[in-house]
């Protein structure tokens, strides 16, 4: 066995949750973000963010379906994963997830997006032929009504969804915070920061990635960028940073400062092993430069066109440092023995269950789950004819 | 030979080898719900470990013993029960040397000549278990379980093989294992102790270092050893409740 320095517990020879466990919160957090970022628009009427609502959705949609296939794939038994919904253990923050996550898939996300397309689905039912109707009737199940009064009900009832759904949204990725931050063996893990630190960041993320998108199926379509649009979703991600930064610091300077058994062995573990992935990637490249540029453009007179760029390049940056930030949670709470007395690596394999090539394919999946979202059900209003009463 | 006369064999067999109660025990035994025989009933233990420090010689043969009887994989990183080593300066306390070479299952090599005059000794560790396990807490299914007479158990039909509890655990006690995908961890002999046995451990330690104890036995030797020794466990600040208690227990243990 290599790979270890100290002194490192037997069974610590094998490192648990890899590369597919740091996917799990990455991918629930882009769709609490994404999430969050359509509520913007509904429920805080911010009407500037209105051509990324249902691309916001649709988002959080995609990636909400493939967010339990990591986990799924990391069980050493995943056909007995249901047990979890039949048999669950009530105590298990991983039992409740599971809960979770299926109120918000079901009850809140899939409701939301049915009732926000409802006249839609029933005009494309009515419009189109072969397949496609099938699968459009399917989809309205049944319905044609489109009367006044039932267009007034889809919206009061999608107004209603959003509003629990910013706070499912918060459950959904707070309680993935819990479940590392619940884990009291390991120092890394337990705080009670974690919750709010995973729910900020994931907002973060999921802004994001939402622009990120609008800039790409924007530039795919050959339409203008709103700029009204990407300027209020820039400011966003550029206050919610603020705020996961300041919470980030404000954890990491109440560790510094209380210095506890752990802190020698953490400390020694950021300088060293993390350095790259923590102190280079997440808080330099993923977190600073972003702030830096969106910063800068809140404070200067800057061209439209050069806004945009500088937005984008933010975007990207901040994807990777919130990856990154996944990645130093999952794998440096696994990289020091509990004794504190050694070190542990990660090696990260290509071409296997839990590889890197797997993990790949995971984070193409939802962007082709919502390519086809977008192809059955378009979030882009503006082509679309007048809805007839 | 008929199947009649065949039965009537086994049937006496069992009388002639077995006493009358252990064979209706043996009955339940082989049904895997030992706890209904009517020669061990749960309510009546408590099960806990006493291990005295100084005792210790680091000769592996628990980690032999343990492996041996519970079919354990040879490999370190399947250790239900493993021996640590420290070599501690006392101009130095913050800075033990520990090592667990192969879990221990070779016992320790000579650490050769040392600067100064050190203090050395021998930690055998288990699992602790704890009352209010962390591992219990935490696993989705219920797979890992307390039993009523106070021992931590892993249904392995049930696992799903999550490792929340291995991430759980303070004292990384447990293990995935790579042929059935499911975790492992000492499960105090249980199958020896619901027959009146000791563990494979205790059987085979040579110097008496690591006993089995039940706190709801009167004349068990524990109440003499919680009495009269100054006595820790593992971590407490952990607050897990854990029942593994340790004579002679240094600060530099973690």
């Amino acid at each position: 066995m290599q790979g270890f320095e100290g002194f490192i517990y037997p069974n610590e020879l094998e490192l648990q949750w890899g590369v597919l466990i740091v996917l799990y919160p990455f991918i629930t957090g882009l769709v609490a973000g994404a999430f969050i970022l359509a509520s913007l628009e509904r429920v805080f009427n911010v009407e500037a963010v209105k051509p990324t609502y249902r691309l916001a959705l649709l988002t959080a949609l995609a990636f909400l379906v493939v967010a339990p296939l990591p986990l799924q794939l990391h069980l050493g038994h995943p056909q007995r994963s249901l047990e979890m919904y039949l048999t669950p253990h009530t105590t298990s923050a991983m039992a409740m997830f599971g809960f979770v996550y299926l109120w918000y898939l079901m009850a809140v996300l899939v409701l939301e997006i049915w009732f926000d397309y409802r006249s839609d689905i029933v005009l494309a039912w009515q419009r189109s032929t072969g397949l496609k109707r099938i699968v459009y009737a399917l989809m309205a199940l049944g319905s044609r009504n489109l009367s006044e009064a039932a267009l007034r009900i889809d919206d009061r009832i999608g107004r209603f969804l959003t509003v629990i759904g910013v706070p499912s949204a918060f459950l959904l990725h707070g309680y993935v915070g819990f479940i590392f931050g619940s884990v009291k063996a390991n120092p890394w893990w337990s705080t009670p920061m974690m919750p709010i630190v995973f729910l900020f960041s994931a907002i973060v993320s999921g802004i994001a990635l939402v622009t990120l998108l609008y800039f790409v199926i924007s530039w795919y379509r050959k339409k203008q960028v709103d700029q009204e649009c990407a300027d209020t979703m820039a400011r966003y991600l550029l206050y919610a940073f603020l705020i996961d930064f300041s919470l980030e610091m404000l954890d990491l300077i109440q560790r510094i400062y209380e210095a506890d058994e752990s802190f020698k062995t953490l400390d020694f573990m950021v300088q060293t092993r993390l350095y790259m992935p923590h102190i280079i990637v997440q808080l330099l490249i993923g977190t600073i430069v972003p702030i830096a540029l969106l910063g800068i453009v809140q404070l200067f007179r800057i061209r439209p066109a050069v806004r945009r760029l500088i937005y984008v390049v933010s975007c990207g940056l901040t994807l990777i440092g919130i990856f990154a930030m996944r990645w130093n949670v999952v794998i440096g709470g696994q990289l020091f023995s509990k004794s504190f007395l050694g070190y542990t690596t990660y090696k990260l394999e290509f071409a296997t269950r839990e590889g890197l090539l797997i993990a790949i394919v995971l984070l193409v999946l939802p962007f082709l789950i919502l390519a086809g979202l977008a192809y059955l059900l378009p979030p882009w209003q503006e082509e679309q004819e007048p809805v007839q009463g | 030979m008929n199947k009649d006369r065949r039965a009537f064999i086994v049937q006496v067999g069992k009388i002639l080898v077995l006493t009358g109660p252990a064979a209706a025990a043996w009955a339940y035994i082989r049904e895997d719900r030992p706890q209904d025989a009517p020669s061990y009933r749960v309510t009546d233990h408590w099960w806990a470990f006493a291990i005295d420090i100084d005792k210790c010689i680091g000769c592996g043969n628990c980690v032999r013993g343990c492996k041996a009887e519970n079919d354990v994989l040879l490999e370190p990183q399947t250790s239900r029960t493993w021996v640590e080593r420290y070599i501690v300066d006392p101009a130095d306390l913050d800075h033990p040397r520990v090592d667990s070479p192969n879990a221990a299952y070779d016992g320790f090599p000579d650490p050769g000549p040392q600067e100064r005059p050190v203090k050395t000794f021998y930690v055998p560790k288990l699992c602790n278990h704890c009352a209010n396990s962390p591992c219990v807490q935490v696993c989705p299914v219920g797979a890992t379980f307390d039993s009523p007479d106070g021992v931590v158990l892993v249904d392995g039909t049930y696992c799903l093989g999550c490792r929340y509890c291995i991430q759980a655990c303070p004292y990384g006690c447990r293990y995935i294992d790579p042929r059935t995908h499911v975790v492992d961890k000492c499960s105090l002999c249980y199958h020896r102790i619901t027959k009146g046995m000791t563990t494979a451990c205790c059987e085979v330690c040579p110097t008496g270092a690591r006993a089995l104890a039940d706190l709801k036995n009167p004349q068990d030797p524990i109440h003499e050893f919680l009495r009269l020794n100054k006595v820790a466990v593992l971590k407490p600040q952990m607050a897990t409740g854990s029942k593994t208690w340790y004579k002679g227990l240094d600060g530099a243990v973690r």
